[in-house]
């Protein structure tokens, strides 16, 4: 053995490689399997109503449906699918979209714009309706009637062009989660009702925590370069009365206004938030928050649930709020949400529409609402008892905070665009930039979008 | 070898075409590249083609809500063209910084790893094996790796900083517009040198062993053999090894992608490129992004066959 071959060593580091890697995968899931807290055992998925029918018709065919992957929304999701299945022999193979909201949407353009029949059944953003509609089925003559049980103006907003191309699935809503036990030991007696309050109770409980918890900090948010961070901004600047990037056909960000409170919010970074929180997304936050390392964080409905499960460390340690709001303006709270449309490109068209008809129903929201503290698109399941009891956040302290929307309806289908400049111009300032020497550029890009329509 | 023929003075004949078998063996050739080219003509020069075609035009990813119309140069000259795009010559910039500093890393760390391995000693095999692991390991699955180690919560490496008074307290090293550079960086040292060693391993190795007993016996010392016969004799594997470094490290994507995302900051040339057709949709234009990086990496190109010419001669 004088002269070992290159090829076996090469062969011989591929595979430890190999199994280098697959260790990291699997301990992944394991962490992953510890931190996905659920509760879907206790409540089992819901029949499917007129399975018999379903089944004769499209019994054997097999869709895809690319879902959710945030929190444990793909848990939720297999459980629905294998009822599904189960009732009417409909496949459903439920894929995870990209975390990242922007990733999410590039990947449907690409299956658009290729015509690609791989994606029966897709979750889309309450901002897509706008850009996908040519590419999605008029679903009105199969769900028109059940969708008068959603709230209207989000029927509206899954209305183009008089077609109904998507079902509303679940609402979202930014709110504010602060650590009850915490607020109580260092004397507060409620939420902080201003920015500047939320920044000096954060430093106050950080600066206590941390003697015992070096990985402790006050606030989290989603401070990543992704669409998150824009409907973060859009709650601060909005919030401090600095409008809402757009009115009138023209940028408004740069205002002084929203200067303010985003250098505010750039002095903190680091300070008392995490200098990493500036590529944070939802899950992140969630972690951090939910892991006990976090006085205050600010997330959508979502966490509600995670949190309040078993395996939680802050269970029954903390509650929601409205998120608090600048010297001259009122709380608010950035409008997300998820539909789910049929891909004009579908094979299985009435298969995949069964599928969003069963997902769209009163008892599947109920469902996810009390499985996954999701809010319901269904008015009257948002005040129901069971529902609230399981979902604090929709009592009227916090669900009746002004919302506010994204550009979307100015931008159609350059929002993801617009939106781009928006949250990577906010990154910048984050990690250090002076906001008065970012928000003109970022204006002025938003202009010259707004012009190409 | 009882018989050794003379070989007889061939004569050296003019090239000409025009003989029967000639002309034969020249058809029999092209029918024998033919599959060759068509493949290349296939996979390199349509899509290539049809880049640049589509530079020239203002094509949306969908289609059907703006018609594709011809504009020319306005992509590459316009008013919102390619020269006049400062997020794009930002990518450039921080390209070409993170190539330099890589591949000229890399270079050097891997020369010395290629070099100790290619001398004698016990459990060298082993060690050929152990070093080549993280070129080994997916990029995607390394960058998450380091991203959990670089954390400035939860990461291992501020823990291990604290605990031996390198720092004072945690940094993010990703996050920091100050060190975020160094830590991609290092990261793909990390994991290409070892690419870079084996390389050069192999261009080693088919340097003959009795060069070196020569010299021993002529009475050179280490660092002279390593002057007049490693290396000139190692330099076409070096050429290589550069060339290759340099345009995998030109159009690098999966590192930055996971680490920074969408930063706009620390995005590379082909990051861009894919978030101008991909995410904005605008196919046209991120076409013409796409041909000024073909360009900018063939510079390279010609640069180090230049070089190598120059050297040559």
């Amino acid at each position: 053995m004088k002269h070992r071959p290159l090829p076996v060593a090469v062969g011989l580091a591929a595979a430890i490689a190999l199994i280098a890697s697959l260790s990291v995968a699997v301990a992944g899931t394991k962490s992953q399997g510890s931190t996905a807290r659920t509760a879907a055992s206790s409540y089992p998925a819901p029949k499917v109503p007129n399975a018999a029918a379903i089944k004769k018709k499209y019994g054997g065919q097999k869709i895809t449906f690319v879902g959710d992957s945030v929190g444990n929304g793909h848990v939720r999701d297999l459980a629905l699918a294998k009822r599904f299945t189960k009732d009417t022999g409909i496949k459903v193979s439920v894929v995870p979209h990209p975390a990242a909201s922007d990733q999410a949407y590039s990947q449907l353009v690409r299956a658009f714009s290729q015509k690609s029949s791989s994606i029966d059944v897709a979750m889309i953003d309450v901002v897509w309706p706008g850009a996908f509609a040519p590419y999605l089925v008029n679903l009105k003559p199969a769900l028109g009637a059940q969708s008068k049980i959603h709230s209207a103006g989000i029927v509206q907003a899954d209305t183009v062009g008089g077609k109904l191309v998507a079902m509303p699935w679940f609402g979202d809503f930014g709110l504010l989660y602060y650590r009850t036990d915490l607020l109580k030991k260092y004397g507060y007696s409620a939420p902080p009702k201003t920015w500047s309050q939320l920044f000096s109770m954060a430093k106050k409980i950080q600066d206590g925590e941390q003697k015992t918890n070096s990985s402790f900090y006050g606030f989290v948010f989603q401070g990543n370069s992704y669409e998150g961070l824009t409907c973060n901004a859009l709650e601060w600047i909005a919030s401090a009365g600095g409008g809402t990037f757009v009115s009138g056909g023209k940028s408004t960000i740069n205002n002084s206004k929203a200067a303010t409170i985003l250098d505010a919010m750039r002095a903190q970074i680091g300070k008392t938030t995490p200098r990493g929180v500036t590529s944070y997304q939802e899950d992140q936050t969630e972690h951090a928050f939910d892991d006990g390392n976090a006085a205050f964080a600010r997330n959508w409905p979502y966490q509600y649930g995670i949190g309040a499960t078993a395996g939680s460390k802050v269970k029954g340690k903390f509650s929601v709020a409205p998120l608090p709001h600048g010297a001259a303006g009122h709380s608010v709270a950035t409008v997300g949400g998820w539909q789910l449309a049929v891909s004009k490109y579908s094979k299985h068209k009435n298969a995949a529409i069964e599928f969003v008809r069963y997902m769209t129903s009163k008892a599947v929201e109920k469902f996810d609402a009390i499985t996954n503290s999701n809010v319901p698109t269904i008015p009257s399941l948002a005040k129901d008892k069971q529902v609230v009891k399981t979902n604090p956040y929709l009592k009227p302290a916090t669900a009746n905070t002004p919302r506010v929307a994204r550009p979307a309806r100015f931008l159609g289908t350059h929002y993801n665009e617009a939106s781009k400049v928006i949250y990577q111009g906010i990154n910048q300032i984050l990690n250090g930039t002076s906001a008065k020497s970012e928000l003109p550029s970022i204006q002025s890009k938003l202009n010259q979008i707004l012009k190409q329509r | 070898m009882s018989t050794v023929a003379t070989p007889a003075p061939v004569p050296r004949r003019r090239r000409r075409r025009g003989t029967k078998l000639r002309r034969r063996q020249t058809r029999v050739a092209w029918l024998l590249l033919l599959p060759a080219l068509a493949t290349v003509a296939f996979v390199a020069i349509y899509p290539l083609g049809k880049t640049i075609y589509q530079s020239f035009t203002n094509q949306e990813f969908l289609a059907g809500i703006t018609p594709t119309k011809w504009v020319g140069f306005d992509n590459y000259f316009g008013p919102t063209g390619v020269i006049h795009d400062t997020i794009f010559k930002n990518a450039i910039i921080e390209t070409i910084k993170f190539t330099v500093i890589t591949v000229t890393i890399e270079f050097a760390l891997g020369l010395i790893i290629a070099l100790v391995v290619n001398s004698h000693f016990k459990g060298r095999g082993l060690m050929r094996a152990v070093m080549l692991v993280p070129w080994a390991i997916p990029t995607v699955v390394a960058a998450k790796m380091w991203q959990w180690m670089l954390d400035d919560v939860y990461g291992v490496i501020n823990d291990l900083g604290i605990r031996l008074h390198l720092i004072s307290h945690p940094h993010a090293w990703i996050s920091d517009p100050a060190t975020s550079l160094a830590a991609v960086s290092a990261v793909d040292i990390w994991k290409t040198t070892p690419f870079v060693a084996l390389l050069l391993l192999a261009g080693l190795q088919v340097i003959p062993g009795d060069l070196y007993e020569a010299a021993s016996v002529d009475g050179a010392n280490a660092f002279q053999q390593f002057l007049r016969i490693t290396f000139p004799l190692l330099k076409p594997a070096i050429l290589v090894t550069l060339i290759f470094r340099t345009l995998d490290a030109l159009r690098v994507f999966d590192v930055f992608a996971v680490f920074f995302g969408n930063r706009p900051d620390t995005q590379t040339m082909a990051i861009y490129a894919q978030s101008t057709i991909v995410g904005d949709g605008h196919v046209g234009y991120g076409a013409a992004v796409s041909v000024a990086i073909f360009l900018i990496i063939g510079l390279f190109v010609i640069i180090y066959v230049t070089i190598n010419r120059v050297t040559e001669d």
